[in-house]
């Protein structure tokens, strides 16, 4: 008989392993959004990915050069339907960019603070479902009550909660509610007390923290080579935020700061979102003290702006200046431009071509997801695969934005 | 301050770059096919210009627009430094009208992040870049065939993997002659048939 004590080399002892294909997506449960990722296994840990994206695509660049200039915003708020706003908002400004107008002060704040509060949503809910997908699924129900009362705001200056189409080239669809800086100051407290909570329940969280700290590490060499921007970006330490760097409406005339993290992994990214939010109430509370209560929201110009809904109806010249508008379109000069802003999560650019009529030649979208969700598979190679769900949350995909 | 990005340009590549403007005041160069990925290489390492953030890139398609004979896409792309904080926009005009060869230089070896935005001007416009590693769609599915943002290809034409249901109400042609506000959807199918005729 043989001896049990056999020696045996440490090698030996592990079972030899075949590689494996897996399908992860693209509706699979723990991951949000439609994507659909092929790994390559060697035992649990992931040799190779493909990550595969376009389950989402609605050809919605097409679908731009079908109407008129306005009609893109219900198609521009169902880009990242997380933050609506601030896609409608960057889309005003690259029209207004070509047409070469500025919009009223007021307006401007206007437009800062409902930004603001769709980015402080945007954080909340991507750091929620982060939490929510590694098994800690109370902080996500305090977010989610956060974003009611941001919701609840919406809803009021709006009428939508979700897809708002509130922008307007030369303007918002309708000026401030009455109530509207009283609905923020008595929100906000509330919305930061909450987020306080929810942070509480994870951060000092040892199976949260072991599942972030560490993980889905990236360089700020590679995230730049990569097309990175916005949280995920500023993460490795890169401190490019377009509203410091390259500030458009009234960003340059507010303090605040860039948070920034030093390893680039999710914990920073985390981090950073949570910081964020409170570098947004900051703004917001600053825009309200310069937001003046009475004043024109949209610009003085006939062509570019409706006319009153009274006017209309009892005027011809009114009649006429809303037909022209609505049945020909804007016309925006002939030429191109790229205008950028900062998106829930990161650069969002419009380039613009116009060939001067009321229809756009060409309508690019740069979404900030699709060069993040492109450095997805750099970051899960060699990992483990549960390392897959907390780094796929902690990049923010957006499906209606990254596949267009 | 981007000015010196063109003026720079210009004193390195002479007569490869074709026309710079700044429209908008956005700063872009036209640049010859030939020239695209030693430009792009420019941009990079030159300590003065150092455009280490890649942006976009995208394709235009500007389908019977231009003369007789000149390209018919421009593929655009915009750059970005992190030191300098300036930016450009680079393009390079390529193509037959048919456009069945359309052929430039991928940028992939420059910057890691064209990856993904040039396989969706691939799927999407139909241009081939040369030197990708792995130029496959990305947003539309294999079988699909032709590219859906040229301006020659119908806007509601679909090509479903499982065919339309017929007779029953469960699953409809997406599109109909008369759907939608015919007023605003303005295509450019029209201007192709003026084109023919």
């Amino acid at each position: 008989m043989e001896p049990l004590d056999q020696d045996l080399a440490e090698g030996e002892l592990e079972l030899p392993s075949e590689p494996m294909l897996l399908n992860m997506g693209p509706s699979h449960p723990a991951m949000h959004g439609t994507v659909r990722i092929v790994l390559e296994l060697s035992g649990e840990t992931i040799v190779k990915s493909d990550v595969q994206i376009g389950y989402l695509h609605r050809g919605f660049e097409k679908m731009c050069e079908r109407g008129t200039w306005t009609q893109i915003f219900p198609y521009a708020d169902r880009l990242n339907y997380v933050s609506p706003m601030l896609n409608n908002v960057g889309f005003s400004l690259a029209c207004e960019k070509m047409l070469g107008v500025t919009v009223p002060e007021r307006c401007q704040h206007y437009r800062v603070i409902l930004g603001e509060l769709a980015r402080i949503c945007d954080h909340m809910i991507c750091s929620g479902a982060m939490c929510m997908e590694l098994g800690a699924f109370t902080p996500f129900l305090y977010f989610a009550r956060a974003r009611e009362i941001i919701w609840d705001i919406f809803e009021e200056e709006t009428g939508a909660r979700v897809t708002h189409s509130f922008g307007r080239v030369g303007g918002m669809a309708k000026p401030p509610t009455a109530d509207f800086k009283a609905m923020i100051r008595g929100g906000l407290p509330r919305v930061l007390q909450m987020i306080g909570e929810g942070e509480k329940l994870i951060l000092k969280n040892r199976i949260f923290l072991d599942r972030v700290e560490g993980v889905g590490k990236i360089s700020k060499e590679d995230a730049l080579a990569l097309g990175w921007t916005g949280v995920c970006l500023r993460s490795t330490g890169a401190a490019y935020d377009v509203r410091k760097s390259h500030p458009y409406m009234t960003y340059d005339r507010y303090d605040f700061d860039v948070p920034i993290g030093t390893q680039g992994d999710n914990f920073d990214r985390f981090m950073c979102r949570q910081d964020e939010i409170r570098q947004s109430v900051r703004i917001i509370e600053q825009a309200m003290e310069m937001m003046a209560d009475e004043g024109p929201i949209n610009i003085d110009d006939p062509r570019i702006v409706l006319p009153p809904k009274n006017d209309v109806y009892t005027t011809i010249e009114a009649t006429i200046q809303h037909f022209k508008i609505v049945m020909e379109g804007i016309k925006i000069p002939a030429g191109e431009c790229y205008s950028y802003t900062e998106g829930g999560n990161g650069e969002l650019g419009f380039y613009l071509v116009s060939d001067g009529s009321g229809t756009p030649y060409r309508v690019r979208i740069r979404p900030p997801c699709f060069p993040i969700v492109q450095g997805l598979s750099q970051l899960i190679n060699g990992r483990m695969i549960a390392d897959v769900v907390p780094t796929f949350g902690s990049l923010n995909m957006i499906g209606g934005e990254c596949d267009h | 301050m981007s000015k010196k990005v063109l003026d720079l340009l210009k004193e390195k590549f002479g007569a490869a770059i074709v026309e710079t403007h700044a429209q908008f005041g956005d700063d872009t160069a036209v640049i010859a096919p030939e020239s695209w990925r030693a430009a792009a290489l420019f941009l990079r390492d030159d300590n003065r210009l150092a455009m280490n953030m890649f942006t976009d890139l995208c394709g235009v398609d500007f389908h019977r627009q231009r003369a007789e004979g000149q390209p018919r896409f421009e593929v655009v792309c915009h750059l970005r430094s992190l030191q300098h904080a300036h930016r450009i926009r680079i393009k390079s005009r390529v193509g037959d009208e048919e456009g069945e060869v359309v052929e430039i230089d991928s940028l992939v070896p420059v910057w890691r992040g064209a990856d993904w935005f040039e396989r969706e001007t691939f799927d999407l416009m139909g241009i081939t870049f040369k030197g990708h590693p792995d130029l496959r769609r990305i947003l539309m599915y294999p079988e699909f065939k032709g590219h859906p943002l040229r301006k020659d290809y119908p806007a509601n034409k679909t090509q479903p993997l499982i065919p339309y249901r017929e007779g029953t109400q469960d699953k409809l042609f997406p599109f109909r002659e008369d759907e939608g506000m015919s007023f605003g959807r303005q295509t450019f199918d029209h201007r192709n048939d003026r084109g023919e005729s």
